[in-house]
């Protein structure tokens, strides 16, 4: 079936849906006053995401991601956005801003210029049907492998930033040390 | 996934990156304008990992995913790692001029315009 | 026996394998409620619900078969969940007029879902045509990964209900989920590195392979194994945690929260959270089945090696093989309720913790230890390749040590010394000075006296 001059599969419509949910929640993290209300359109955006990291045959990252940002990051976000509320409910109201028209003129001039000079070179690209030795590119295994080969020196490096992350979080968090 | 053109992952990754530069444009809620931040740094994830994907080839010495396939998810991981240790730092500073000064609106945060 | 299922149309293969998810799970919720109810009154020398579903069949009508009349049934208050049910269907369904209508509305949904979608990795018998849902390469994180949403339900109820009350309770569960989730994380990791998979199945599997790599008679259960029962007692504790339960449930302590969350919530949307919890419940004793109690295995013997090598009762290890393939669900079920019924014990033992010694407990004592006991795992792999099977008895020692750090560390919860005698403290309000010294007195000391 040909719409527009697009062939239309069901894989393609399994990824309207989900990349339009996502897009829209995209904007309501933008759109909405409330910022626990923000933080929820933005949970929904990082599960759909995980789910679009499935369809690119990426399974390990695809659940990582909803580990790290929808189990851990977005409640620490949630955690804060109600702590902040229990101590001023007043704190966190917006007013209307003269930069807003000029933000959302600025983003979409933004969006418009990248599509307009990546986008045409690459209409006719489609995905290829991976070869068995490729299909489990996104597995664990193959994963840890080259985490722990290739790249063992920025995972170590990674994990030492990680360390100060804490220490520099638990300085800042605690009132007497 | 088979019959999904890559510019449809891209458009999708750029359309969240622009939104992300809009909120943190526009928006003045600090905590708001973080969220923004990793929806950027989520865009470009996806990003990563499309052209991952689309990239596919094989390492002919190993017959496993060539350095390239890998290189994509690699980036992602690291991605993640930093911006876990990010919100954390990120919050805590937050929660710490909340103590202080008993706002978070991002406008009133001048004490630095000399 | 199973084959058929495979010529089907894949769409219906995969309801029929979602269906056989679901429904045993929304079944068996009211089972639970049931059995926790009669095991607690048990504990506490009550009889606890005993009536509904008794029967007594008329003794005069004829509609009733002969041998039938007079008759009573006892279901032992079987279908009290059913009227329970009902009661809260019939509610009146209130809505406090100053919440965030939106967000009030999804938190239920939104605490039964990972309740229901865990379940997907689960394996529950050796029928590859049937169970898991799907036997993905990430298993074990997917379960993390979609139990770690269950917070979600909870702090936004705790937000939404415009209660000061919930809004701590949803505070409390966002802090002590984050917090647990990583010890149970760690734990399993340690499993992960000793299965050398993520796949739940091979995780079972893993599990009918001789014990210790030494004992061929007798499966390699987790929990038989050093690093596995430390696993298993740290993971036991996160997932108590994990789910609100007794003695960790501080989102919704009565007494000083009016049930925390789920304050604002009448009729059904209450009754959906009280599902998710036990449906949660029940998801993490399976889990905790499949991982460390062998999944769907009967008993930890390898039949199929007795009766290669002991060829005198072939016959009856032969019969054993197959009630052990047969009746796989059952045994897994069975597993399950062994693990609720631990989570019902500790409710009726063990009163609820400080807020301190709840972080206290998941941070400094259940992340390092289950940490140490990861390396533990590894020094074992490492080890064994290196020295053969009996070098693993430095991972015996290794683990007994971190065995002793764990019940030093529970124990500190109840017998801690320094919470008697006299010690100064700061008071908050400066009118009554600033410093005070309190004396606290050990009860038993007194009693003895």
């Amino acid at each position: 079936m040909d719409v527009a001059g697009i062939h239309v599969t069901p894989n393609l419509l399994v990824f309207g849906g989900i990349a339009t949910v996502a897009a829209l929640s995209a904007v309501g993290v933008v759109v909405f006053n409330n910022a626990v209300r923000s933080a929820l359109c933005l949970v929904i955006n990082f599960f759909l995401l995980a789910f679009l990291y499935f369809t690119l045959n990426c399974e390990m990252l695809g659940i990582t991601q909803i580990v790290v940002y929808t189990g851990a990051i977005m409640v620490l976000f949630l955690f804060v956005i109600m702590l902040l509320n229990l101590g001023a409910p007043q704190a966190l109201n917006e007013k209307w801003d003269p930069k807003r028209p000029i933000g959302i003129l600025l983003g979409v001039m933004l969006f418009g210029l990248v599509s307009a000079q990546v986008f045409p070179g690459l209409m006719s690209v489609q995905a290829t049907e991976l070869s068995p030795a490729l299909s489990t590119f996104g597995s664990p295994q193959a994963l840890g492998r080259t985490l722990f080969s290739s790249y063992v020196f920025p995972f170590e490096a990674v994990s030492i930033l990680l360390l100060i992350g804490i220490v520099g979080s638990i300085l800042l968090a605690k009132r007497r040390i | 996934m088979l019959g999904v053109p890559l510019v449809a992952y891209l458009s999708l990754g750029l359309f969240m990156f622009s939104v992300g530069v809009v909120g943190v444009v526009v928006r003045r809620n600090p905590i708001v304008i973080f969220m923004c931040i990793e929806l950027m740094l989520n865009s470009v994830n996806l990003t990563f990992l499309t052209f991952a994907r689309f990239h596919s080839s094989v390492n002919p010495q190993t017959g496993l995913a060539a350095p390239s396939m890998m290189a994509g998810q690699m980036m992602v991981i690291f991605v993640m790692a930093v911006a876990a240790a990010e919100v954390a730092v990120g919050l805590g500073i937050i929660m710490a001029i909340f103590r202080l000064r008993h706002t978070v609106d991002i406008d009133e945060m001048n004490l630095l315009k000399g | 026996m199973l084959l058929w299922i495979s010529h089907l149309h894949p769409a219906l293969q995969a309801l029929i394998r979602v269906l056989l998810v679901v429904l045993p799970i929304l079944l068996i919720v009211p089972m639970l409620i049931w059995w926790e109810r009669r095991l607690l009154s048990w504990m506490q020398d009550r009889i606890g619900p005993n009536r509904v579903g008794n029967l007594t069949l008329s003794r005069t009508s004829k509609y009733v078969p002969f041998f039938l009349r007079g008759k009573k049934m006892r279901l032992f208050g079987l279908l009290q969940p059913i009227a329970d049910g009902v009661k809260l269907f019939f509610k009146e369904d209130i809505t406090p007029s100053a919440v965030d209508r939106a967000i009030y509305f999804i938190a239920p949904a939104l605490a039964l879902f990972p309740a229901f979608a865990i379940g997907g990795t689960m394996p529950w018998g050796p029928f590859k045509e049937l169970t898991p849902i799907a036997d993905v390469n990430i298993g074990v994180l997917y379960m993390l990964a979609i139990s770690s949403l269950g917070v979600y339900g909870i702090v936004l109820a705790g937000y939404a209900s415009d209660n000061k009350y919930s809004l701590m309770g949803g505070l409390r569960a966002s802090a002590q989920l984050i917090s647990y989730e990583l010890a149970m994380g760690m734990s399993l990791a340690g499993i992960v590195l000793a299965t050398g998979s993520l796949r739940m199945t091979d995780m079972v599997r893993a599990q009918e392979a001789p014990l210790w790599g030494v004992v061929p008679a007798i499966q390699n259960w987790f929990i038989l194994t050093p690093f596995g029962f430390v696993s298993a007692v740290i993971f036991l504790i996160c997932m108590i945690a994990e789910t609100n339960r007794a003695p960790f449930d501080l989102p919704e302590a009565e007494n000083e929260l009016i049930a925390g969350y789920h304050t604002e919530y009448s009729s059904m949307k209450f009754a959906v959270f009280f599902m998710g919890e036990y449906a949660a419940i029940f998801v993490f004793g399976g889990i905790f089945g499949t991982v460390f109690l062998g999944g769907w295995n009967f008993l930890p013997v390898r039949f199929d090696y007795l009766s290669q090598h002991m060829p005198l009762f072939s016959g009856l290890w032969d019969f054993m093989q197959m009630v052990t393939n047969v009746g796989a669900p059952l045994w897994f079920l069975g597993k399950c309720t062994l693990g609720i019924t631990f989570f019902i014990w500790l409710r009726a033992t063990l009163p609820r913790l400080r807020y301190d010694q709840l972080m206290s407990v998941g941070w400094k004592s259940l992340l390092p230890l289950a940490t140490a006991n990861f390396m533990v795992v590894a020094l074992w792999i490492l080890t064994t390749e290196l020295y053969g099977v009996w070098g693993g008895w430095i991972a015996f020692g290794a683990a007994a040590l971190i065995l002793a750090g764990l019940y030093r560390a529970l124990q500190k919860l109840t017998g801690d010394p320094k919470r008697f005698g006299s010690r100064e403290v700061t008071m908050t309000q400066p009118s009554v000075g600033s410093t005070r010294t309190i004396e606290l007195v050990d009860p038993t000391e007194v009693a003895k006296v």
